[in-house]
């Protein structure tokens, strides 16, 4: 920082689930230059994407489908370009989610499933600590920190986080939380992010965490 | 570790302005829902509710411009709540920008509301807000309690603790419980209340009414409360956020205490 640095282009992906402007505002808030769009093509030149998403994992599928989202997300990471999910657009981005009885197929870019958190209170609302793996960027400068969670379901078992699986590929770095059992809080896998809360709602952390993740875009 | 017991300041906004006095000497604007929210913010509230209580539906415009200016300057979470009729009450004041919202009066009239708003958002932006107190008047209920319309003015013989049973099967992600004896006395919250309502729900419970001291705070926590809310106390300065979340650290309760970690 203090430098001249280059203004990054984010989009937030605009696929009919709430909240996209407290994504919008809080990344604004950290200097990025903000366009909310269903337009692929807009989504593709961002220097980053965000997928948010509140409410059901089908609802979510449904209006992702509707704008291409899972070939955008596709395409972004085939071609190195970072991407960015929250809350259930960290959700949709694993095999295949379970609500209510309800098996829904994902965007299949991690296995595991999204199912729901054993907990003798829930949603799982308010603010949690996280316990991020040694060398995380976007949880650099944050320990100790709490973010805010609002969430039923979530990712228990995260195979491919377990050492000696990808083989030679890089592993994902995979940010732990407890609320009854332990769940996936956060991953980052090269230029793959993701969270279960809403930075955009976690107040300084959240703002510094997306700090750390419009540093490792280019 | 484990999740924080959150903290909430409560607003009751009128026309666009707070209302109840406010003693901040140090805001520009202490009418101003605005400032009052960045200031709560700064303290280290983990959340803000809004109690819309404003009368005429043509000042309701007023409430969607002070949510809106509220969700681009803090960047917590946002409860709004007071005269939720419908889901496109519901969907307007989401885009507005807040988080969740508080239904009352509405659903206790036609329950099936709660369905409605969770079907269509998710049952995490749903809170039922729900203003009871102990059984009076000859009228009987099982828990004792009873639910009340009209902010706690009429009495509806109906049982308060069943009422959130409902509420929490037909979707709400949350109460707010506010306990209409120990509203305003400022001698602790009812925990008797809050056990009843806690024995039966797994939803997330904001406790409400009656906090006076510091060490009100604990027991209402000790009793099940997963959030503690207060309107006047903070708003006339007599206790801060800050000595809240102290006063529950120093028992035991796990809070978020951003300022010991400043991050600028």
């Amino acid at each position: 920082m203090g430098s001249v640095a280059a203004v990054k282009k984010v989009v937030v992906l605009d696929y009919g689930s709430g909240n996209l402007r407290s994504a919008e505002r809080a990344l604004t808030r950290v200097g990025a230059d903000v366009t909310v769009s269903a337009d692929p093509e807009v989504a593709l030149e961002a220097d980053g994407l965000v997928v948010p998403g509140v409410g059901a994992y089908a609802a979510c599928m449904d209006g992702l489908r509707a704008v291409d989202g899972p070939k955008v997300i596709g395409r972004r990471l085939a071609g190195g370009r970072p991407v960015l999910g929250i809350c259930v657009g960290m959700q949709i981005l694993f095999e295949r989610g379970v609500e209510h009885g309800q098996d829904t197929e994902g965007c299949g870019e991690w296995p595991g499933v999204v199912e729901q958190l054993h907990a003798p209170v829930l949603p799982h609302m308010g603010w949690n600590t996280v316990s991020s793996p040694e060398g995380s960027k976007l949880f650099a400068g944050l320990e100790g920190q709490r973010f805010y969670f609002v969430h039923s379901y979530g990712v228990r078992e995260f195979p491919l986080a377990e050492p000696g699986v990808t083989g030679r590929l890089t592993p994902p770095a995979v940010t732990w939380a407890e609320h009854g059992d332990r769940f996936v809080a956060g991953v980052e896998n090269g230029p793959l992010s993701a969270t279960q809360f809403h930075p955009e709602k976690s107040g300084d952390a959240g703002a510094a965490l997306l700090t750390n993740w419009l540093d490792t875009l280019d | 570790m484990s999740l924080a017991v959150r903290v909430i300041p409560c607003l009751d906004v009128d026309a666009g302005r707070v209302v109840k006095g406010v003693n901040f000497v140090d805001l520009v604007d202490a009418g101003d829902p605005v400032e009052m929210a960045r200031v709560y913010d700064a303290e280290g509230a983990d959340e803000l509710t809004f109690l819309d209580i404003t009368a005429s539906s043509g000042d309701r415009e007023t409430t969607y411009d002070v949510v809106r200016r509220t969700a681009e300057s803090v960047f917590i979470p946002l409860t709004v709540g007071g005269g939720v009729r419908s889901v496109a009450d519901v969907d307007r004041l989401l885009r507005n920008g807040a988080d969740k919202i508080a239904v009352n009066t509405a659903a206790v009239t036609r329950p099936e509301l709660i369905a409605e708003i969770a079907d269509r958002f998710g049952n995490q932006v749903l809170v039922l807000s729900l203003d009871a107190r102990r059984v009076r008047d000859g009228v009987q209920t099982d828990s004792g309690f009873e639910v009340t319309t009209h902010g706690g003015r009429r009495g509806t013989g109906r049982d308060a603790v069943e009422w959130v049973v409902q509420a929490a099967q037909l979707g709400v992600g949350e109460v707010l419980l506010n306990s209409m004896d120990a509203d305003g006395t400022r001698a602790g919250f009812d925990t008797d209340l809050i056990s009843a309502v806690r024995r039966e729900v797994t939803v997330p419970l904001i406790a409400s009414g009656g906090a006076g001291a510091v060490d009100h705070f604990p027991p209402a926590v000790a009793a099940g409360a997963d959030a503690v809310l207060a309107a006047s106390v903070f708003h006339f300065g007599q206790l801060r956020v800050g000595d809240v979340k102290q006063g529950l650290a120093a028992a035991g309760v796990p809070i978020r205490q951003e300022a010991d970690r400043p991050l600028r």
